[in-house]
């Protein structure tokens, strides 16, 4: 780890300016990513910009839109148990709560959890080489060991997944990402938010130099009455997803009237094809619909190696997904531990 | 939990207050721990102390060209970077390197020469004012190197492994093949075969590795380390840096964890008592998580079984064959297939054991090493065994009973094993089990039951103690055992206490420190039997010291009466023969005007005794795993483990080795494996976030069985020692309880998801 100034940013305008004009400075939040990848020398910022005290930004109130807006610095552990979030977004509430350990999700932040980089294990180990790490020197998880890695949208520079749970909801819920960069505020569609790694792996997201993050929009719809997170894993808690599905169902009687399906520890970032959901509208809720959306979604997929497996592991992960939040049959308090993990 | 103890016989003191043994007493250190004031070898801080950080090779195979010290130096807070270009001529001959628990061959030597031998080895250790600076500085380093083609691949080296040397103290070749196995095998009636693979697995304990060592003005030092045991450390030190031992004193009094990975010196107490001794000052070195997969693990290992059947459901033969990886240098050796020659009956066995040099670390002990790899194979053939022969996997076992060891040719000098089988399978309900494949389910989840067991050597090792009884009516033993959490603490105070019929807190056991009478490093699930007799024995000699004066006392109704005429017991000398004629313990040192006694004395197996047995401990597992029936994710939801081995010195502490042992049984089946690429012969999942070890939500139930077992062969004590036989047979009971449940028969470890698919 290298040495480093800290202050503590008072005003979101003053942090952007700081942030936009020290290309070495970086925010931090809750630092429970940041501080791991300075500590094995990935990230090697000069200047710290505390987020933590920026209080305005820590609110989960009401939105214009009949929906919910989650600050960027509200912790995890705030945001799934905030009783509005429980009520409404029952689905986002089940899927922070999958993630992490309580003792992370209490100190990381909403917007350092989008923030989150990579948990591909070249990434992180500086012996290796790593296209994402240092543009160039080639992608050591091609022809590795890639089990945690994507089976979709990767390209021949990157294969790496995005690791967030939390975002795989946000996907499925079309969230709104709120930002406030150097050229004023503006919003970006979940679903443009990450991005896939293409010829520039080094870049995550669409966030532009200087933008931070304020908080995130949910719509009023949230699929409270049939949704579920399925998160596959190699233990029971407090390890990332192989694989996971979120769901929102809304059903007439057995008839699907909207459906999202967003998977996540698969691709760069949380996966969803609109025109699969699209099918699945006015369809009934039955077990041959739901493997034909599995299938159609893991159409394009394809393994390196050590994470072939995931595609049928998808496919079945999806027909579950549906399966329980149609039916579901599934525990709803989040900390009951098999919840997301039958 | 049963709690079927033997009463204690230590004293025939019956129901006296001060009887200890067998009893469920809590740990003695544990206000220290939780409360903090226990202080590991990071935690001491002693004035003016330096920080070094080792920097690792990022390469397998090379050499260093060029090492660009000038810059880091040049920092502010950076003292000194050591590396092989500038370490002091140490000792020259292997034999200085060579710790007490060493394999064959030649010891790596930190910093030795510009030769790297393994990725991650350490090259150069940067010690600065603080350990952010010396963090920091290290990471700045430039290192090249040259590199050079390395093999790190066992699946490639099937065919060159070959048979070790002698190997290191422990290590025992497979027996010669006895009967004729390969015509028993190919006329049985019933045959199965297969390859039975884990990959290497690290200790990981909680703690990392540290060494704290104290530079004294008179040029003394103390070490303050995390090992399993200080004498191995201060002998490897006080050779290689040509010190006395009273140069150089090594302490641990706890340790947050060690499983086998404290066995050895690890190199950063070679660093840190390089830079101490350089530069004249207290330096700190502790290695990181990441660096904590730097060193010895548990060797990744092939086995391949062949096993055949008589008509009546007999043994006819047996083949077990491993072969496991070891260093370019040294040649690590464990006891992988001897059990399966021991824990059946069987006339027809052939056993195989090699090893193949890769250019990778040497492997290191790690809990039942050899055993718990070994006990994989086995258990998890005999199930496929007994499936193909159509019958119940523990009515095969209890066919295969072996009422002798047929290595050794001697009987058991005990064994209950049946009694393990018996008892477990009551408790687990086997009797219910259906035994076709997937024939039991609720929902998406497919319920399996299976079973297995294990067999660990009953071992004692030479150790001392001393002890010092005041007139305060207090009582202090020391030895310099180790305590890694296994409850030395409490069982020595116990037996100590109870020896003398003291209360418990009139006694302080003190261990760890080489300024104490020497024990054993503390392994093999040795130190009960041999720190235990070591402390009754010099407990039982202040006692006839105690008696001696007790007998001067006036009117004593101890006069004439010998040490064996006479009891301790609620701190009293009682005679036997009549208990109500006695003497309080207090009142001797009183009117004897004495200020304290003193006893030292040591303990050592008794060879002529044991010489005509073979001694083991043995246990049964039981397990029932939960299996989605689609996506493969299992969740192993109850354990049975029942043990004999001898006498359970505490129940409390005894039941947590065990339960923890079960814990990794879990682990190593479902979980641990530290993967390499091999492009780069390195290890790529090395931190604790992708290195998978069960959390709180991966464990159920556990049920501890403590079967009776009586033996006053092993040891005065009657004790097997319970560190490593309650992990035997864990994974091979799961992997077979996910066949009955999926009806797939997985053979390589941990069983993830994908492998049931
Ligand atoms: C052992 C371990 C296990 C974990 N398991 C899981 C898991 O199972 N599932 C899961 O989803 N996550 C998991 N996590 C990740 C965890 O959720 C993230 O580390 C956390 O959400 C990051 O939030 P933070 O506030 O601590 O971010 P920080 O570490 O403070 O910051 C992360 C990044 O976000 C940037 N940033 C922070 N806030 C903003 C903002 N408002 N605007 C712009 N940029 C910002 C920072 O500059 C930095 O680059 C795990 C982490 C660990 C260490
Ligand atoms: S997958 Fe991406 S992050 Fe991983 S090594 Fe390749 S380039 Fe780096």
């Amino acid at each position: 780890m290298n040495s480093f100034t800290y202050t503590s940013a008072t005003a979101v305008d003053a942090a952007v300016r700081e942030k936009s004009t020290n290309s070495k400075a970086a925010f931090v939040a809750g630092g429970t990513n940041l501080l791991d990848l300075m500590k094995e020398n990935v990230e090697r910022p000069t200047r710290l910009i505390g987020l933590n005290k920026l209080s305005d930004l820590a609110t989960i109130e009401n939105n214009p839109e009949g929906g919910l807006r989650l600050g960027a610095l509200a912790t995890n552990a705030d945001t799934a148990w905030h009783p509005e979030v429980e009520k409404r977004y029952p689905l986002l509430s089940q899927t922070i709560l999958a993630g992490a350990s309580p003792q992370l999700r209490n100190m990381a932040t909403n917007g350092g959890n989008l923030m989150q980089r990579t948990r591909c294990y070249y990434f992180y180990d500086l012996a290796t080489p790593c296209n994402k790490r240092e543009p160039g020197s080639g992608c050591s998880a091609l022809n590795g060991f890639n089990r945690i890695h994507a089976i979709l949208g990767a390209s021949e520079h990157c294969i790496a997944t995005y690791p967030s749970d939390m975002a795989v909801a946000l996907a499925a819920l079309e969230a709104t990402v709120r930002v406030s960069g150097p050229q004023g505020e503006r919003t970006i569609a979940f679903a443009d938010f990450h991005r896939l790694p293409g010829d520039h792996p080094e870049i995550d997201n669409t966030l532009e130099t200087g933008e931070l993050i304020t908080a995130l929009d949910l719509p009023a719809q949230g699929f409270e009455k049939n949704f579920t997170y399925l998160k596959l894993r190699d233990r029971t808690s407090y390890a990332f997803a192989v694989v996971s599905v979120a769901v929102g169902l809304e059903l007439e009687g057995n008839v699907i009237k909207e459906a999202r399906i967003a998977l996540g520890g698969v691709a760069h970032k949380p996966w969803r094809v609109v025109a699969v959901e699209e099918t699945l509208r006015g369809a009934t809720a039955t077990e041959d619909n739901f493997r034909e959306a599995a299938t159609a979604l893991l159409r394009d997929a394809q393994g390196y190696g050590s994470n072939n497996f995931k595609i049928e592991l998808a496919k079945r992960a999806v027909v579950r997904a549906l399966k329980q939040a149609t039916e579901m049959n599934q525990p709803l308090d989040a900390n009951a531990f098999l919840n997301s993990n039958p | 939990m049963s709690q079927l103890i033997t009463t204690p016989r230590l004293v025939e003191a019956g129901t006296s207050n001060t009887s200890h043994i067998g009893k469920p007493t809590s740990r003695v250190e544990g206000p220290a721990k939780v409360t903090g004031t226990a202080k590991y070898s990071a935690e001491f801080n002693v004035p003016d102390m330096l920080y070094g950080y080792v920097v690792t090779s990022p390469i397998t195979k090379g050499r260093i060209t060029k090492i660009n010290t000038e810059p880091v130096l040049a920092l502010a807070g950076v003292v000194q970077i050591f590396s092989h270009e500038n370490v002091p001529s140490l000792a020259w001959f292997d034999r200085s390197y060579k710790d007490d628990v060493a394999p064959g061959g030649s010891p790596f030597r930190p910093l030795h020469d510009n030769e790297i031998k393994f990725n991650m080895q350490p090259v150069a250790l940067v010690v600065a004012e603080t350990f952010e600076v010396a963090r920091y500085a290290a990471s700045v380093l430039e290192i090249e190197y040259a590199e050079d083609k390395f093999d790190t691949n066992i699946d490639l080296k099937r065919d060159e492994g070959h048979e070790p040397g002698s190997g290191k103290t422990g290590f025992m070749p497979p027996p010669p093949p006895r009967g004729n196995p390969n015509d028993a095998l190919k006329n049985a009636t019933h045959r199965i075969e297969g390859e039975y693979i884990h990959g290497a697995q690290h200790h990981n304990p909680m703690e990392m590795f540290a060494t704290t060592v104290e530079y004294h003005p008179d040029g003394k030092i103390t070490a303050y380390d995390k090992t399993q045991g200080v004498y191995n450390v201060q002998q490897y030190i006080t050779k290689i840096f040509g010190l006395s031992k009273d140069q150089a004193r090594v302490v641990n009094h706890y340790m947050g964890g060690g499983f086998g990975s404290g066995l050895r010196p690890q190199y950063q107490v070679f660093l840190a008592v390089l830079a101490a001794l350089e530069l004249k000052q207290s330096v700190r070195v502790s290695l990181t998580r990441q660096q904590m997969f730097s060193f010895g693990h548990r060797p990744h290992t092939l086995q391949y079984l062949k096993m055949g059947t008589n008509p009546d459901g007999t043994l006819a033969a047996l083949h077990h064959h491993a072969l496991h990886e070891t260093s370019r240098f040294e040649e690590y050796t464990e006891n992988v297939v001897n059990w399966s020659g021991m824990l059946y009956q069987c006339e027809n066995v052939k056993l195989g054991y090699q090893v193949a040099e890769l250019d990778v670390y040497t492997p290191l002990d790690m809990r039942a090493p050899g055993a718990a790899t070994g006990s994989f194979g086995l258990e998890v053939a005999m199930d496929e065994m007994a499936y193909a022969a159509g019958i119940d996997p523990l009515d095969f076992r209890i066919r295969n009973y072996a009422e002798q060891d047929q290595n050794m040719k001697k009987p058991f000098s005990s064994k209950k094993l049946r009694e393990c089988y018996h008892e477990g399978a009551t408790r687990f309900g086997w009797d219910k089990r259906t035994p076709e494949p997937r024939s039991m389910r609720e929902g998406n989840q497919l319920i399996g039951w299976g079973m297995a067991g294990g067999v660990w050597d009953a071992s004692m090792q030479k150790a001392a103690a001393k002890a010092t009884f005041t007139a305060d009516g207090k009582l202090l033993v020391q030895s310099a055992a180790g305590e890694n959490g296994t409850g030395t603490y409490t069982i020595m105070t116990q037996i100590a206490a109870e020896t003398l019929g003291l209360p418990i807190e009139a006694v302080t056991f003190e261990l760890g420190d080489t300024n104490m009478p020497e024990a054993p490093v503390q392994g093999g699930s040795w130190t009960a039997a041999s720190v235990g007799s070591a402390v009754k024995n010099v407990c039982t000699d202040i006692g006839e010291k105690l008696l001696k004066l007790a007998q001067k006392m006036e009117g004593s109704p101890l006069k004439g009466a010998s040490i064996d005429d006479v009891h301790f017991a609620d701190g009293q000398i009682r005679l036997s023969a009549n208990p109500s004629e006695a003497v309080v313990v207090r009142d001797i040192l009183a009117a004897s005007g004495e200020e304290k006694l003193e006893a030292e004395t040591s303990a050592m197996p008794n060879l002529i005794k044991q010489q005509p047995y073979s001694m083991h401990s043995h246990n049964a597992v039981f397990a029932e795993v939960r299996v989605d029936e689609d996506l493969g994710t299992v969740h192993v939801t109850r354990v049975v483990n029942a043990v004999a081995a001898g006498r359970i010195l505490n129940t409390k502490t005894a039941r947590s080795q065990v339960l923890g042992s079960v814990v990794w049984g879990i682990s190593m089946a479902l979980m641990e494996e530290t993967v390499m690429d091999h492009t780069f012969g390195r290890y790529m999942n090395h931190n604790y976030a992708e290195y998978h070890i069960p959390v709180n939500a991966d464990i159920h139930d556990i049920d501890v069985i403590f079967v009776e077992e009586e033996d006053d062969k092993v040891n005065p004590l009657g004790v097997k020692g319970i560190g490593e036989v309650g992990m035997l047979g864990v994974a091979a009971a799961i992997t077979n309880a996910v066949y009955h449940a999926t009806g797939k028969r997985v053979r390589e470890l941990p069983i993830y998801m994908d492998k049931l698919l």
